[in-house]
């Protein structure tokens, strides 16, 4: 999923205080999951402004709302009838979902309320980690299930490289050789054979490299 | 011994319950402070519960600090049910603070509106 993390409270209050009704728009999708911009966020947030612009004597309109995706047209359509009560918005919703929405509603400022980090696993309880960098060209079943694009901070098709001791990354202790862990997870799967097969240059063309993304599917499209 | 009557008791089939939301509604519904009594830590029923309570306790003083309400409005303690007194120690030691404090600025806040209303 995409790991998003709640921005500072007083950067939003920032951002909204000269706007007098604003929406507050959460996204049931992954910041639900990594608890930075579900429903419970946008209540949390909601009360903490409304608290602050109370005390300020400023006392302004905080709605909530929290949509099923924000980076789909048939759910952001919902704010179409009442998007006119509304000065501003803070999206809690990743990049992804502020953009859509802000292409949507031309006329009504938009804020981002969390710092969309990448695409990772929930690890462990308060703990999310990177898993995939969205290359564009999954190499995953050479490597073991392991990523080397995401997980290797030298990104090294043929690793590991001589930084690595003891399992561990040289830029950090507490980060995992990436190239350990394919080793490890080779082994264990009796296909050393694989690692020995020198990895062809990888192109790069469908990672970030090549400009803006998009997939186009005729076998979908109406 | 006695404990201050100036306090509503929200009861919860545990603090695990109790929500960052269920704190900050409170204060926007006027109230001078919170305080929420667990189980003792190691003692909970569902293990976790009153961990996490303090977790979102935390979460709520730092919101409450940074809005300019005051996180040390709000507060958890620990005791083992069968501990009426030291409920009472914490009510009093919880009711002290809060006149300490005085009254809480949303309250104060929403006061000055209707006065000027």
């Amino acid at each position: 999923m995409i790991i998003a993390e709640k921005k500072p409270i007083e950067e939003i209050i920032d951002e909204v205080k000269d706007f007098n009704r604003i929406l507050i728009l959460g996204c049931n999708e992954c910041v639900t999951v990594c608890e930075a911009g579900g429903k419970k966020e946008v209540e949390v947030l909601s009360s903490a402004l409304r608290m602050y612009f109370i005390t300020k004597g400023d006392e302004k309109v905080i709605d909530e709302k929290t949509l099923e995706r924000q980076c789909d047209h048939e759910y952001l359509e919902e704010l179409r009838g009442n998007i006119d009560d509304y000065d501003a918005i803070v999206s809690l919703a990743c990049g992804v979902g502020v953009q859509f929405a802000a292409e949507k509603y031309l006329t009504t400022p938009l804020f981002p309320g969390v710092n969309t980090v990448c695409l990772g696993a929930n690890e462990d309880r308060g703990l999310w980690t990177e898993r995939c960098q969205a290359c564009g060209s999954c190499i995953l079943a050479r490597t073991g299930g392991i990523c080397p694009v995401s997980r290797c901070a030298k990104r090294v098709m043929n690793g590991p490289c001589g930084g690595s001791t003891n399992g561990k990354c040289e830029i950090s202790k507490d980060v995992d050789c990436a190239w350990q862990l394919i080793v490890d997870r080779l082994n264990a799967l009796n296909k050393m054979g694989d690692y020995e097969k020198v990895a062809p240059i990888k192109d790069w063309s469908t990672d970030r490299a090549g400009g803006p993304r998009t997939v186009t599917r005729e076998d979908v499209k109406i | 011994m006695k404990i201050p009557a100036n306090f509503r008791i929200v009861r919860v089939p545990c603090t695990g319950k109790v929500d960052i939301i269920h704190v900050l509604r409170a204060f926007e519904k006027g109230a001078d402070g919170v305080y929420v009594v667990g189980c003792m830590e190691g003692d909970c029923h569902y293990n976790e519960g009153n961990f996490r309570a303090r977790k979102r306790i935390e979460q709520a003083a730092m919101i409450l600090d940074k809005v300019g309400v005051g996180g040390e409005r709000v507060k958890m303690f620990n005791l083992s049910s069968g501990e009426g007194p030291l409920f009472a120690q914490y009510s009093i030691e919880m009711n002290n603070k809060i006149i300490e404090l005085g009254p809480s600025p949303i309250r104060v806040a929403k006061q000055n509106k209707k006065n000027a209303a």
